[in-house]
């Protein structure tokens, strides 16, 4: 604590640095004489809002050239250049515009409801060159986000060391609900129907959700201008895996009456290659379609939206394992115990996946400041993974859930010059259907779930460059499972005398089990954001938030066989109670700018998997890790960088840091992101057909922190039994990767531009493992990958 | 970058706005149909489930069958397997050794040989011993052998000579790589796969 207090005290120091300049008075006028109360009014990074007699001031104005924007709903803008040696005065006079309606509009639409929580983006050029992988690769651009992979194809985003129910992803403004507990299920989503990527760190952005304590992913559409109509293709090819992918998309805008997008996706790749092997059965499939029609009027406009998505995943054949001594065999083995020459074909285990969002809008603005948005969205998911199962069997999906979710959205919007009140209400039904057809006791059980959260955020400007947000936020959930237990498990987790009213029938060796529960949360943001006048902000926030326990937590009990342990849940489990404190200071100066970011997070009740022991089955030993609950702390940095060195040349850096920690049993967190640095340079010249080139480097240290989470087993050598170690818990040596990415533009059809992109990744055909991978065990990462991308807007 | 577009390709998009009608009116369907939700569901049956392995050593020559059981009904439950011999080997007699494996769990009582021997190529029994016990070999008869000539292995010979004691581990692997060093020979080490059955018994030849 004493720390945090000297990093903030040093930074009210720093921020109190002030220069004086020039000050620029104005008043904006109709045509007519009449003033314009409440235009904006932007010089450089600052805003202002004109008084009742369309008078505004600028102060310490830098000298030199500075660009002056002015907008008024109803008028057109203006937007020019003004060079300041001293003070000026000035006078605009706005003409009248009938149909800018949209324009101002479209800016309350952003998702800063928190100002005091800085943002960070990724922009479409960005998420394009992402095309043929994942939205958590896509993600990765951002300092402080790291990815946990089953695989190269199933990537979960890990927000400041949290993933999983941890991190919300709301997709064009409905939160994903896909069995994201799963620490090897990804995002549902095609990463080419993005059009900005926002991420925020922490638990501040309550209009969304209170259980996502790590932070939220935020997807927004493509957008396109006013009126106009455009299409875009992107076609891929990767060396590695020997496919590609092609996704085009049209849309169509207009200000007033019918505006469309269509989008559609289709992958097909097959087996990866490490730089040693093929990665054997590691090949996928994804096809994706997505589209709305939104009809916008005068004062309102609707949207009906639907999307699809569906991939075929294969799970390398090497990392199906038994019991302890098979997991011992793969992790000394260090190669695959499958190698099989490179094929398109999928086999089992694979997953297969499918994910329906339906949506209805209806948004309706009083006036130019108020409005209410009501949001009706469906959602459909069903997961089907297969197992490597004997005979008949193969073709049953060894895990086959559906999870169906409505929800209600009523988000209401006011904002005022110096002030604005966002609050709204949330309500979900969701049902889980766990087909017992599978023939395999389900991880997850059947469940109907009822939640229904309020939410308030207040944003207050004090000046121009001083503002404070306070926010609030109720949630009521209740959860109705409907579970067999096995009466020996039911035991042997003490269920007896705590949870017999949970029993409601008796199935010979089974309990029929109707587990309830509810809980009752609050959530709640505090924070402000000073601007300096030497480009340089702070943005200091405190925000705390419940999780409750996910399915898995409460409910499993059974073999998870990606990692040869048996998982217990708990239906004792509380919920965690996180409160998140951070920090982003950033600074800009003439051809450097810097975000850097400190940040602590605690955890009270933080759900994570022990060892507790062993157990025996008829398939040999397995180790049982149990869900249990510790304090935790979760301190650490994100640095990011921008140096234009000159017009043409650009360099880029970021670094991020995570420190986790039991606080109970005084020992590190598992599964923490190890340090990560990463340095770009990047040379453009317009004059050569737009030429860019960029050289990537990554660097990410070993873990030295992890729990020691060892085992020993006895395996018979030389006809004795001898005990050996199984090492699951030291994490893999750092690496360094270095990745290559080139493009140039060519005008094509009338004012179409085609991109052609090549690209290489691991340039240097790399040997790495990495810790977040849950197939570290058993095969290395893959190897160079080239790729090429075309990418055609007409 | 964005400009408009020829009628050749509008109509072409008009298209594409027809599919999107479709699919509207589809989910509106979906709507309708997701609203119910289930009963309750039967608790699982899990056919798959291997729970009891029996090996029956039956001695040439006239004797008493020596059987083992290794039973674990829970299956992933709790509760620990449970293993029996029914008695000890005798001194210098050849045992020609049978195992079969079954899903006890389940009503009636399912054998699950008859399928481990179908997909023979899949799948290879490994015996592995310890003390001072004689090695367990594969029986020659050709049912122990799948359809590329590798040993399955559910019939085994054990050949007794003196006085000894130890263990005998009996691994049913799923998937191994029968074409590893020293595999078809019963050796382990190069098996890979994934294990269906582990189950050891303290044996003693006196």
């Amino acid at each position: 604590m004493l720390k945090n207090h000297l990093v903030f005290s040093l930074l009210v120091l720093f921020c109190t640095n002030v220069f004086s300049q020039n000050t620029i008075i104005g008043k904006t006028l109709a045509q007519g004489e009449a003033p314009l109360t409440s235009a904006h009014v932007h010089i450089g990074k600052k805003t202002v809002s004109t008084d009742l007699d369309g008078n505004f001031i600028f102060k310490n104005v830098p000298s030199g050239n500075t660009t002056i924007h002015i907008s008024y709903v109803g008028y057109q803008s203006i937007d020019t250049i003004l060079t300041v040696k001293n003070d000026l005065k000035l006078v605009f006079y706005l003409k009248l515009n009938n149909a800018t309606l949209n324009e101002v509009l479209i800016k309350q639409k952003s998702s800063a409801l928190n100002k005091s929580v800085f943002e960070q983006k990724i922009k479409m050029e960005t998420i394009e060159k992402y095309s043929n992988q994942t939205l958590g690769d896509a993600l990765k651009e951002v300092a402080g986000v790291s990815s946990l992979k089953s695989g190269s194809i199933v990537v979960k985003p890990v927000i400041n060391g949290l993933y999983g129910s941890r991190v919300s992803v709301i997709s064009y403004n409905v939160r994903l609900e896909d069995q994201e507990w799963g620490t090897d299920h990804a995002p549902n989503f095609d990463i080419n129907a993005a059009g900005k990527i926002t991420v925020i760190k922490g638990a501040s952005s309550l209009q969304y959700s209170g259980n996502a304590i790590g932070g939220i992913v935020i997807i927004e559409p493509i957008s396109v201008k006013n009126d106009s109509l455009f299409g875009k293709t992107i076609l891929n090819f990767d060396s590695n895996g020997n496919g590609g992918s092609v996704s085009s998309s049209i849309h169509k805008n207009k200000k007033r009456g019918l505006s469309w997008n269509a989008l559609s996706t289709l992958k097909y790749i097959g087996d990866k290659e490490a730089p040693n092997y093929v990665l054997s059965n590691t090949g996928n499939r994804e096809a994706a379609f997505s589209g709305d029609i939104k009809f916008t009027g005068e004062n309102y406009d609707m949207t009906s939206f639907y999307s699809y998505y569906k991939s075929v995943i294969g799970i390398l054949s090497a990392s199906h394992t038994g019991n302890v001594n098979d997991l011992y065999n793969s992790i000394n083995n260090q190669v695959p115990s499958v190698i099989n020459d490179f094929t398109y074909n999928i086999k089992n285990p694979k997953q297969d996946v499918q994910h329906h969002v339906a949506k209805l809008n209806f948004n309706y603005h009083f006036n130019e400041v108020t409005s209410i948005a009501f949001q009706y969205s469906f959602q459909l998911n069903k997961r089907l993974e297969f197992d490597v199962r004997r005979a008949n069997y193969s073709n049953i999906a060894a895990l086959d859930l559906e999870l169906k979710t409505h929800c209600i959205n009523i988000d209401y919007k006011r904002n005022l010059h110096d002030w604005s009140i966002n609050s709204g209400l949330a309500a979900l039904i969701q049902n889980n259907f766990a087909n017992p057809a599978t023939g395999i006791r389900p991880l997850i059980p059947n469940f109907d779930k009822t939640d229904f959260g309020i939410y308030g955020i207040i944003n207050r400007d004090f000046s121009d460059s001083f503002s404070v947000d306070a926010g609030l936020r109720y949630d009521f959930s209740k959860t109705q499972a409907t579970k067999y237990y096995i009466k020996s498990r039911w035991d042997e987790r003490g269920y007896t005398n705590e949870f017999s009213d949970f029993i409601v029938g008796d199935f010979g060796g089974q309990w029929l089990t109707k587990p309830h529960f509810v809980f009752n949360n609050f959530s709640g943001s505090i924070g402000f954001r000073k601007e300096f006048e030497n480009e340089l902000n702070c943005y200091v926030n405190i925000s705390t938030a419940a999780r409750n326990p996910n399915p898995s937590e409460f409910f499993s009990d059974g073999l998870h066989h990606s990692t040869g342990v048996i998982e217990l849940g708990d239906l004792g489990l509380d919920k965690e109670q996180a409160t998140k404190s951070g920090i982003t200071i950033q600074k800009k100066w003439n051809l450097f700018s810097l975000e850097i970011n400190p940040y602590i997070n605690r955890i009270q009740n933080y759900i994570f998997l022990k060892p507790v022991g062993f157990e025996t089955t008829i398939r040999g030993a397995f180790p049982v890790w149990e869900y249990q609950q510790t304090n935790a702390r979760l301190s650490g940095i994100d640095i990011q960088t921008l140096w234009n060195i000159t017009n043409q040349w650009e360099h880029l850096f970021s670094f991020a840091y995570v420190n986790g920690k039991d606080i109970t049993a005084n020992q590190p967190l598992i599964d923490m992101p190890p340090l990560s640095i990463n340095n770009k340079i990047k040379f453009s010249k317009k004059e050569w057909k737009k030429l860019v080139l960029e050289l990537k480097s990554e660097m990410v240290f070993r873990q030295n922190r992890f729990p020691n989470n060892n085992f020993t087993t006895n395996i018979i050598e030389n006809n004795e039994f001898i005990a050996v170690e199984v090492d699951v818990s030291t994490p893999p040596p750092a690496y360094h990767l270095l990745n290559l990415y080139s493009e140039i533009k060519f005008k094509t059809f009338k004012k179409g531009i085609t991109t052609l992109a090549f690209s290489v990744q691991n340039i240097l055909n790399t040997k790495y493992r990495d810790y977040l991978n849950r197939q570290r065990f058993f095969a290395d990462e893959i190897g160079r990958t080239y790729q090429i991308q075309l990418k055609i807007n007409y | 970058m964005k400009t408009k577009i020829s009628n050749n390709q509008f109509n072409l998009k008009m298209k594409k706005m027809k599919n999107l009608k479709i699919t509207t009116l589809a989910l509106g369907a979906l709507l309708a149909f997701s609203s119910c939700s289930k009963d309750d569901t039967p608790p699982v049956n899990e056919e798959e489930l291997i729970t009891t392995v029996t090996a029956v050593f039956t001695p040439q020559g006239g004797g008493t069958n020596i059987t083992l059981i290794y039973k674990d009904l829970d299956g992933e439950g709790p509760t620990a397997a449970t293993t029996t011999v029914s008695g000890n080997f005798m001194q210098n007699k050849t045992y020609i050794g049978a195992v079969t494996f079954k899903n006890e769990a389940v009503n009636p009582i399912e054998d699950i040989t008859p399928e481990i021997l179908t997909e023979g190529d899949e799948h290879q029994i490994f015996y592995q011993k310890t003390g001072t016990l004689n090695t367990f070999t594969y029986g020659m008869a050709s049912s122990n052998f799948d359809v590329n000539g590798k040993p399955i292995g559910l019939q085994s010979v054990f050949t007794t000579t003196g006085a000894a004691s130890g263990t005998l581990k009996i691994t049913l692997r799923h998937l191994p790589n029968k074409s590893g060093a020293n595999v078809a020979a019963g050796d382990i080490t190069n098996a890979f796969g994934n294990t269906d059955v582990e189950g050891t018994f303290n044996l003693t030849v006196q």
